[in-house]
């Protein structure tokens, strides 16, 4: 398990610098100038301050010089200041956000992280007790709901999926409104009493009692968070289903039948714990794939999330910033997988022996 | 002959009955015995019949889009032709006003007009709809089979020289692999559309570039996967002992033998390709506004909200033919799914 697990971090490392290293040949598709934001705030129109700022931040070096430089920054020598530099969170400034790409994501992640964690519980929860339903009654209702569902539901277009709510939800019969919050709830939570505790948007509003900012906050989140998980569904409930079907073929659970156990026993204290094995890898990979799809449901919803941000800095070309939040994701990402792989192999020995 | 003669029993009938004889055609034998197995698997199965059915009437509109939606005489036939410049949209059956396109042959018998109307209503900006989504359609098998082939290529070059050359090269070309695959797709697609679209100026370049470059690694991952226990039969062993080069035993007697699996996974991609350029033109990368795709259309409607349920078809219509489209495709991998699965094998 300890090698298992050591072998497992030192490709923590790789990825890393890999994913750097992408990031960094896409800035080099850019010209000089354009990567100037990295280091300056507003580009000036001159050409002679333009190459100055060239000279200055080296931006027309050898690649391994520049990218070291992307990486710790610029260290002015008369100042002391340190300009620029990744690995100390300087990505940058954000012409479209008119802030630091860093401080764009500070505000901006909160409100993408609730509402994954809003997405993210209902489908390991329902998901899975649908599933084991579905593996129970073989061909039964739930089993050939859930068999019509995945396919039609993966043949939905996330975007195309998001404005078919909108038409039906919001524009015909006006329950949930796109946005983060309706305007009334905002001046509350922008007001100096609301205290900021987790970032949380809901949590936050629990904490400080106010119970019609949370219920406004979630109403504004029932679509995205329909919209973001309907393909998990459909994936969560067909894998348990199949390896719920596995495990209840097996001896031991004969076993249990034979000697006399409950059926609800047999089925959610013998069988459900191993048939849960493979879900486990599959949440972590539906926290990945979340996480990618809120690009497209963020801007669909007008939700001020990290995915609405990056898609209106590709729509403007603004690659600092885009490339900002590709790093962040990337290292979230990366975080993301090694807890999985380390759960998956807590879980399953078979995993961590061989 | 003369041994099922002196066979105790002597009954011929039983002999036939226990050894079954099969005609083996020439498909068959074209392909052997397991890729005939999954040709007949899915020529079987009702699922995939119907998205077979889908895919054909897409290519079929996809020939004659000039005949279903005329272009206007001058200009890019891709280009929407638009009735005026009102942000309104028209509703469905509205007169087209300012310079309709010519009218099909087929318009006045069935339609029994003597004038355009915007079948599909119009977007904001007047674009025809029904115009979009026909020659959209084009767009989207265009966009779809270049970028398959493209990442079928990078991934069966990457694929087979780390499957066959294996140790240091397999470690380094699957770690690249993991490093593209850690960027959820569609958000590393949409940025290096956005790096390079500037280089490349508003056309359908960037994206299907972007689409390219994150989208070989699973066909890397499946050849490799193949060839890997391709590479352990005699035949290679014997190809090697005779001291046949490398490049020949891999490209010759390897792939060949290897490939079909990934050459259908490859051909279903279409469908999930061509919903991943639609969703980066939703979000407003790649062409020109009024370009025939589908993403494009769809994307006039992210202004007229609020007024949704006036305006439904701007996003139903063009909704509708994506959803068909990527139905069609996924119905046929579904049944694939079960065909290839080793569990059924022997069933079809």
């Amino acid at each position: 398990m300890t090698t298992y697990i050591i072998r497992r971090l030192l490709l923590v490392p790789v990825l890393l610098i890999g994913v750097t290293m992408l990031i960094f040949g896409m800035l080099q598709l850019l010209s000089p100038v354009e990567r100037s934001a990295l280091y300056v705030r507003d580009i000036p129109k001159n050409d002679k301050v333009i190459e100055g700022i060239i000279k200055k931040y080296g931006l027309d070096q050898p690649m391994y010089v520049q990218y070291w430089r992307w990486l710790v920054g610029r260290t002015d020598q008369v100042t002391g200041e340190r300009e620029g530099g990744i690995l100390f969170g300087d990505f940058g400034y954000s012409r479209v956000g008119s802030q630091p790409v860093a401080d764009l994501i500070k505000t901006r992640f909160p409100n993408t992280l609730d509402l994954t964690l809003w997405a993210v519980a209902p489908v390991i929860l329902v998901g899975i007790w649908l599933g084991v339903q579905a593996a129970v009654h073989q061909n039964g209702f739930i089993d050939q709901a859930a068999r019509v569902f995945s396919i039609v539901g993966t043949s939905f277009p996330t975007f195309v999926f998001g404005l078919l709510m909108l038409l039906i939800f919001y524009a015909n019969v006006q329950w949930f409104p796109p946005g983060r919050l309706s305007e009334w709830a905002n001046a509350i939570v922008t007001s100096d009493g609301f205290r900021t505790y987790t970032h949380l948007l809901t949590l936050d509003a629990l904490l400080n009692g106010r119970f019609d900012v949370f219920l406004d906050a979630l109403k504004h989140m029932v679509l995205p968070i329909l919209t973001l998980s309907y393909l998990s569904w459909a994936t969560f409930l067909r894998v348990t289903r199949s390896s719920m079907l596995e495990v209840l073929r097996q001896e031991y659970v004969t076993t249990a039948r034979a000697k006399g156990l409950h059926e609800r026993d047999v089925i959610f204290k013998h069988a459900q714990p191993n048939a849960m094995i493979s879900v486990v890898t599959l949440a972590g990979f539906t926290v990945v794939g979340l996480m990618g799809g809120v690009v497209i449901t963020e801007t669909v919803f007008d939700f001020p999330g990290i995915g609405k941000a990056a898609a209106e800095a590709a729509g403007a070309l603004d690659v600092v910033t885009v490339l900002g939040f590709a790093l962040f994701n990337g290292v979230i990402l990366i975080v993301a997988n090694l807890v999985v792989d380390v759960i998956y192999a807590v879980v399953d020995p078979r995993v961590r022996l061989s | 002959m003369s041994e099922i003669a002196t066979t105790p029993s002597g009954d011929i009938g039983l002999q036939r009955e226990a050894v079954p004889l099969r005609q083996i055609g020439w498909l068959e034998r074209t392909l052997g015995p397991e890729n005939y197995r999954i040709v007949l698997g899915l020529s079987k199965t009702p699922a995939s019949i119907a998205g077979f059915a889908l895919i054909i009437f897409f290519v079929l509109i996809a020939v004659f889009a000039p005949v279903i939606a005329p272009p206007a005489a001058k200009g890019d036939p891709y280009n929407i032709p638009r009735d005026g410049f009102k942000a309104q949209p028209q509703p469905m059956g509205a007169e087209w006003k300012v310079r309709p396109p010519p009218l099909p042959f087929w318009w006045k018998p069935i339609m029994k007009t003597d004038h355009w109307v915007h079948i599909f209503g119009t977007a904001q900006g007047q674009y025809d709809v029904f115009y979009g989504i026909i020659w959209g359609t084009r767009t989207a098998f265009k966009t779809g089979l270049v970028v398959v082939i493209a990442t079928l290529l990078i991934g069966l070059l990457v694929g087979s020289i780390s499957a066959y050359y294996g140790g240091a090269v397999d470690n380094i070309l699957m770690r690249i692999v993991d490093i593209f695959l850690t960027l959820p797709f569609i958000l590393a697609a949409l940025i290096l559309a956005a790096v390079i679209t500037p280089r490349f100026g508003r056309s359908l370049l960037p994206a299907i570039l972007a689409l390219v470059t994150f989208g070989w690694m699973g066909y890397a991952r499946v050849i490799r996967g193949d060839i890997l226990s391709t590479k352990e039969r005699d035949y290679v062993m014997a190809a090697r002992v005779i001291g046949v080069k490398d490049s020949r035993i891999l490209f010759r007697h390897i792939l060949p033998n290897a490939i079909f699996p990934t050459l259908v996974l490859a051909s279903l991609a279409i469908g999930d390709v061509v919903l991943s350029f639609a969703a980066l033109s939703f979000l407003g990368i790649g062409t020109d506004i009024g370009y025939a795709d589908w993403g494009q259309v769809l994307s006039f409607a992210r202004n007229w909200i609020i007024s949704l349920d006036e305006y439904w078809y701007i996003v139903f219509w063009p909704g509708l033919t994506l959803v068909l489209f990527v139905l069609g495709w996924n119905l046929v991998g579904d049944a694939l799914r079960d065909v290839l699965d080793p569990r059924m094998r022997g069933k079809t």
